[in-house]
């Protein structure tokens, strides 16, 4: 979330879309429900189902699965027709004004500029800024950018694929009137006027008359030029698992910028993440592709540290006469600082920080690929701690045939789960079993109760916990077990040498008990210290060696410090645990309790909070004062800790979104599918896409070749969309070993639209046998009339929807009351190309009677 | 500080007990608000866990609610309806559904037991299960449907609106839980208060222009009180009663043929006194038979 | 649950009558009061380890923390000093104490060896050892020191972590740590799905 959970009650409007915050997040729900109490804000629900979320909305629309950018882009559209933009924002804040490179091509025909068909990616070097300062109101003689990119395919000299990100240049071309055909903003324009209402209707199926009603709802925020409103846009899985999931949410984003909701209290992009840990685990790098803190992995390119360092931090990139701070320009200082924690002594200055201790990563190593790699026989053992791989899918059964391959399965688990008993799964017979030649070990873990650490929430929250019980049986807790094999793979090494040991001999290990690291060791670790006495030059602030850092700014890049994460410095200081603050304070009324645990990065509550001023640094609406300039102590100050450089004054003009080489919000990325994002359909959808027939899938997205791998379409007869998602009763795959919750929803079922029931000829729980080119899955019928038939491009299609949360062990399970069959059987294996994340959400079945 | 439930009402006894009124307390009541309900049954979850009842097999049937009924330990129960509007549009209606906590309770009424079922001064009506008979006559007595039979004990059960956490100082395990708030819980001017705000806010700031507050006069009002979006249909919401009312055949049980009974014993016992005077005391030494039999057909 | 489990406690009447020792005599009971099935157990502030709302949690135990009390959860309710819960608890959240006292936890180290049709028991120090040895062996057999074009990886891609989302940032960490050390690209978790 760019913003916190408490922080929705500040919205005026709220759009929820992707998500099911009611049911998935009901805690945090209260605050969608408290502004609508306490300011009358107003609820818009997008989704293919009425779901309990959209129960309480003021307005709900039923869309088609995966057509969400369709949906977006016709709101930007309506945005800029109807002048809904928040223009000093959009000027001052955001990339508009930047120009883009000649030769940069709109896919009208389905295809940005530089495709490489051979390898299926871009050449994304005309994705970039122009050279060139200020082009303010000399956009006469400028060329439009639609049609043919020139000279763009015929040059010999072009790079091969993997074609490297392109360089932004220092002084970038920009025109401060926003009116030059080449400025990202003219270039945005352009491509969304094809998203029409028409069009939005043709495509998602929701009528014209009720997009109308929700994009002047949704936009009435910035009704003439009135900057005081904010709204919120909410969202979680049913954006992020699509083939074109990560485009998705950046049209969000770039609608909020349009808008000028982003840094506002009330405002943002919020993703509601899935697990208590979730936000926690991708910022400490739980990711093949990232480490600690955001920090890139090393590639092969990289033939040294300075080499790896010139390549992931980002230059200074500005409009003339701008400012900006490009944090990142820190990176040296966190990355030497993580190389410090990891090897301690033996990372230093002469050996490059041991950085050829990490291994470089050039390819895609994600969850996807790691059971297809399995399943093709190369990765030959796996760890599963807390991770029901086989349930979780996408495509279980090949997960299953995968496992069978391997030679090793390590389960750390509390409950017996499906990858654990892979080998037995429903189907498997006795002389198949004996051919299974996997060895599979279940370690008994800890439960949440029985062990302390920190958890980050959604709202960017550390929290500690205690320990409240003890361990059952012979369970031990989760670290000690890592810790305790790795110790021992050490004493192999140490005693029969192996292939560069070096890195395995050398990891520090300063934990108190070595084979049971305590998790405050850790967090203190993490955290960060002093390795030599430090000064602080501007405040002569004394740091002693030893001693934990109190924040990032801290961190050096000559050994002197350490920090396991950068972005985590400053929770675990010299004043104790920042994570187990328990102070109720909330002077602002804003909800931003900066005394209740902790938040990164700084403690911040409300990210890119710059942004919540106007140029002069007053806050846009004097009611919600989250920070502002104090013309007296020539400092920003406020309510939320300043997200900016705090001295920075207004008139030098420096970018709000620091984090971004030229400090503005992004409305053009060079991602790996599209610097804006365009509708594509589903891997399996039962429909031409209508913007580019000839292109109906995203073009860089790719289907995988095992004989595992299976798409369906209409013409086998797959013609029902059908879409997954969670109950407010069940919790992923793990509460189907709680009593209280199985019998609030005791057994699988299927949301079926009551006209697609009466065609087949299904009753209300009939069990009914839902197939896919992958697989089958059994369950109950549950004939509803909150899922509609849709009309697409005048052609009748229907949706059904299916809860993830039966197995093959559970509690009803083991009593033989359930099919027994997995969701995930039914899920296709193809994945967003810039997150990566399978899409879960949209893809065609056939229903019958079982 | 806990708080001492004072009774005002006992069954088995007619009229308020005595001392009633003596010291000063406050009726308590439970707001719901349907408007922001999310269905989400964390209400249902902590009543069982704070009453400490076991797993109970239930069937999917069409619905999320997998319960049709509120049970013997089964006192809190979300009920779900998919309603038609006028427009064809489809709103989900979620409804909790428990005892209403009457401030006529038709239960007591009815309750023939002697100090099975007690009103507190505050509102909460209680039942005492080591003074059930399982007779059942509570189930009769309820308009809404609440008190249920446990067979296996031969006692009936019902949500007690957790008397023992409201009597030292806590408020009710589901008004706890509810994660958007559309439980609350305080004292009935209050929450009536609370109720007639939140109804008139949607009746000028959305599209609900019937919403209303749902306490119904025919059982004295009650101490759980409903925000509805159509409080002309209180019906759809799951089969709430329009006009609830402690039957008649109650009424008339504690009512006229109770006085009736109460006069019959009267004249008996007058009866007795009349006969005992006239023919004084029974001979205890007395020994039956034939003719004694003889001396009475005669008599 | 048995009729007599609410236990009434009596206290002195509004009349001023004493009450009787047994039963509930409503002659003299006027008024009463309820005992409460937490008082006097140990809170323990903790998270709820389901979505990232992270509610705050209040795990209530048998005993005070005394030496010779083993604690075991009574009863779990949200924390009413959380800022973003205050208190409230959604049905997983309202369930936990069946999380924490559960009897389909897994309670010792098993293997289900090659071929085999059946789990059997096996020692920590035995599963562990054994575990160290295929971790050894996979990575040794499969570790690509440098790539075709001469250029240093030093990668292990034989070897996959896959790990959950409601464990610690602690844990976390220590898994880059020791996975990143013994060269694993396939580090993945629930973040990515």
């Amino acid at each position: 979330m760019t913003n916190g959970w408490i922080d929705i009650k500040n919205a005026d409007m709220m759009l929820v879309m992707g998500g099911n915050p009611a049911e998935n997040h009901p805690c945090g729900f209260k605050w969608v429900i408290e502004a609508k109490r306490q300011r009358n804000a107003k609820l818009i629900v997008v989704d293919p189902r009425l779901t309990r979320t959209a129960a309480t909305s003021d307005l709900f629309l039923q869309i088609r699965a995966g057509t969400d950018i369709a949906f977006l882009g016709g709101l930007i559209n309506y945005t800029i027709q109807n002048n809904r933009i928040a223009k000093d924002y959009l000027l001052n804040y955001t990339s508009a004004p930047i120009l883009v490179k000649e030769g940069f091509k709109l896919p009208e025909d389905g295809f940005y500029s530089g495709f490489d068909p051979a390898s299926q990616t871009y050449d994304r070097n005309t994705w970039n800024y122009a050279e060139g300062g200020d082009m303010s109101g000399k956009a006469v003689a400028a060329t439009a950018p639609a049609g043919d990119p020139p000279q763009q395919k015929s040059s010999t000299a072009a790079p091969k694929a993997p074609f490297p990100p392109p360089l932004m240049p220092e002084k970038v071309a920009y025109d401060l009137t926003l009116q030059h055909p080449r400025c990202v903003f003219q270039l945005l324009k352009q491509q969304y006027s094809r998203y029409t209402p028409e069009m939005v209707e043709r495509i998602t199926g929701i009528p014209k008359d009720q997009f109308l009603k929700a994009a002047d709802l949704f936009t009435s925020v910035r009704k003439d030029g009135d900057m005081k409103k904010v709204a919120t846009v909410i969202y979680a899985v049913g954006w992020t698992q699509h083939s074109f999931g990560t485009q998705i949410i950046r049209t969000a984003a770039m609608l909020q910028l349009l808008l000028g909701n982003v840094g506002r209290a009330g405002g943002g992009v919020n993703a509601l993440r899935g697990h208590s840990n979730i936000q926690g685990a991708t910022d400490m790098a739980g990711v093949f592709d990232s480490l600690p803190g955001y920090l890139k992995v090393p590639d092969p390119t990289d033939k040294d540290f300075k080499a790896y360092i010139e390549r992931i931090t980002p230059k200074t990139v500005k409009p003339a006469g701008w400012d900006s701070f490009n944090y990142y320009s820190n990176t040296p200082k966190f990355a030497v600082s993580f190389l410090k924690a990891m090897y301690g002594p033996a990372a230093t200055k002469e050996n490059d920080w041991a950085f050829h201790y990490l291994p470089k990563v050039d390819r895609n190593y994600s969850w996807a690929q790691i059971w297809d790699n399995m399943y093709r026989g190369s990765v030959k053992g796996m760890f599963a701690f807390g991770m029901n791989g086989v349930a979780i899918g996408p495509d279980s059964q090949k997960n299953i045939e995968a496992l069978k391959k391997a030679d090793w399965l390590v389960v750390g688990e509390i409950y017996p789960d499906e990858t654990s008993e892979f080998w037995k799964s429903p189907g498997i017979k006795p002389e198949e079993m004996k051919t299974i030649n996997t060895t599979v070990y279940r370690l008994p873990c800890a439960g949440f109760a029985e062990k302390d650490g920190s958890m980050t929430n959604s709202a960017r929250w550390l929290q500690w916990k205690n320990v409240a019980v003890p361990t059952p049986g012979e369970a031990r807790l989760d670290q000690d077990i890592v810790a305790q094999i790795f110790l021992r793979v050490r004493e192999l090494y140490k005693k029969e040498g192996g292939k560069f040991p070096d890195p395995i001999l050398n990891c520090w290990w300063p934990y108190t008990t070595p084979n049971n690291p305590s998790l405050s060791d850790l967090a203190k670790e993490i955290n960060g210290k002093a390795l030599a006495d430090l000064t602080d030059p501007k405040t002569a602030q004394v740091i002693k060696a030893g001693q934990q850092l109190p924040g990032f700014a801290w961190l050096k890049d000559d050994g002197t410090t350490l920090s396991g994460n950068w972005l985590y410095c400053g929770s675990w200081t010299e004043a104790g645990a920042m994570t187990q603050r328990r102070g109720t304070d909330d002077p602002s009324g804003l909800g931003m309790y900066l005394n209740w645990a902790w938040s990164w990065p700084a403690n911040r509550r409300g990210m890119y909070n710059r942004a919540s001023c106007d140029l002069q640094g007053k806050p846009w609406d004097p009611s919600r004062r989250q920070i502002w300039w104090d013309e007296a102590k020539q400092l920003w100050v406020g309510n939320d800790v300043p997200d900016f450089k705090a001295d920075s004054p207004p008139k030098d003009h420096m970018g709000p979104f620091i984090m971004n080489q030229e400090g503005l919000g992004r409305l053009f990325v060079w991602l790996n599918d599209g610097p804006f994002p365009e509708h594509y359909e589903p891997i399996e959808s039962p429909v031409q896409n209508l913007l580019h027939p000839n292109q109906s899938n995203s073009p860089v997205v790719k289907k995988l070749k095992t004989p595992a791998d299976k798409y369906g379409t209409t013409a086998e007869g797959f013609n029902i969309i059908c879409t997954t998602y969670r109950l407010t009763e069940h919790y992923h795959y793990w509460t189907k070993n709680n009593p209280m919750n199985v019998q609030l929803i005791p057994e699988p079922f299927v949301e079926i639209p009551v006209e697609l029931a009466q065609e087949l000829g299904i009753q209300g729980n009939d069990k009914v046998k839902v197939t896919s080119a992958r697989s089958y899955y059994i369950a109950k019928a549950f004939v509803t009339k909150r899922i509609k038939p849709m009309t697409i491009d005048g052609k009748k299609i229907y949706q059904i929807g299916i809860p993830i949360h039966q197995g093959y062990r559970g509690i009803q399970e083991d009593a033989g009351r359930d099919a027994r069959t997995i969701l995930n059987r039914l899920t296709p294996t193809v994945v967003d190309p810039n997150a990566f994340t399978p899409e879960f959400k949209g893809f065609l079945v056939k229903l019958e009677k079982a | 500080m806990p708080q001492t439930l004072e009774i005002k009402a006992i069954s088995g006894h007619a009229g308020t007990v005595p001392g009633h009124g003596a010291s000063r307390d406050y009726d308590v009541c439970k707001l719901i608000d349907v408007t922001t309900c999310i269905g989400c049954k964390a209400c249902e979850v902590a009543c069982l866990e704070w009453n400490g009842y076991s797993f109970t097999e239930t069937v999917f049937d069409n619905s999320y609610q997998t319960m049709p009924e509120t049970a013997w330990n089964y006192w809190n129960l979300i009920r779900f309806n998919e309603h038609e509007n006028s427009d064809g549009s489809i709103s989900l209606l979620m409804r909790k559904d428990q005892c209403m906590h009457c401030a006529d309770p038709g239960c007591l009424r009815a309750c023939p037991a002697d100090g099975a079922i007690v009103q507190y001064a505050n509102g909460i009506v209680d039942f005492h299960q080591e003074n059930c008979i399982g007779c059942q006559y509570c189930v009769t007595g309820c308009p809404f449907d609440i008190p249920k039979f446990n067979p296996s004990t031969k006692k009936v059960f019902k949500c007690t609106l957790c008397s023992d956490r409201v009597s030292n100082g806590l408020e009710p395990a589901c008004i706890k839980a509810c994660p958007t708030g559309c439980l609350h819980f305080g004292s009935k001017d209050d929450m009536k208060e609370l109720a007639e705000q939140r109804a008139a806010q949607l009746r000028e700031q959305t599209s609900h222009k019937d919403a209303g507050v749902y306490d119904p006069a025919g059982v004295g009002g009650t101490h759980v009180i409903y925000v509805l979006h159509d409080i002309k249909n209180p019906e759809m919401y799951g089969g709430l009663p329009a006009n609830p009312r402690v039957p008649f055949l109650v009424k008339l049980w504690k009512g006229p043929v109770k006085l009736l009974g109460g006069w019959a014993m009267f004249l008996g016992v007058v009866g007795v006194a009349i006969h005992y005077l006239r023919f004084g005391p029974k001979d205890a030494g007395h020994t039956t038979g034939p003719e004694d039999k003889n001396e009475r057909t005669k008599s | 649950m048995s009729p007599t489990r609410r236990d009434f406690l009596r206290v002195s009447t509004v009349s001023g009558i004493a009450t009787t020792v047994l039963g509930f005599d409503l002659t003299p009971a006027y008024a009463q009061a309820q005992a409460l099935k937490i008082s006097r157990t140990t809170e323990t502030r903790s998270t709820c380890p389901y979505c990232s709302v992270s509610c705050g949690v209040i795990i209530y135990t048998i005993g005070d923390k005394a030496k010779n009390v083993t604690p075991q959860v009574v009863h779990v309710e949200g924390d009413p000093d959380h800022p973003i819960n205050r208190g409230t608890l959604c049905p997983k959240g309202s369930s936990l104490m069946q999380d924490i006292l559960n009897d389909r936890r897994l309670l010792k180290p098993q293997v289900r060896r090659p071929a085999s049709d059946h789990w059997e028991d096996i020692s920590w120090d035995q599963a562990i050892d054994e575990i160290a040895h295929w971790t050894k062996k996979s990575r040794d057999d499969g570790f690509v020191e440098k790539d075709s074009q001469g250029r240093t990886v030093n990668r292990c891609e034989s070897i996959a972590w896959t790990g959950g989302c409601t464990d610690t940032n602690e844990f976390n960490y220590l898994v880059v740590k020791t996975m990143r050390s013994l060269g694993v690209c396939y580090l993945e978790n629930q973040a990515r799905v």
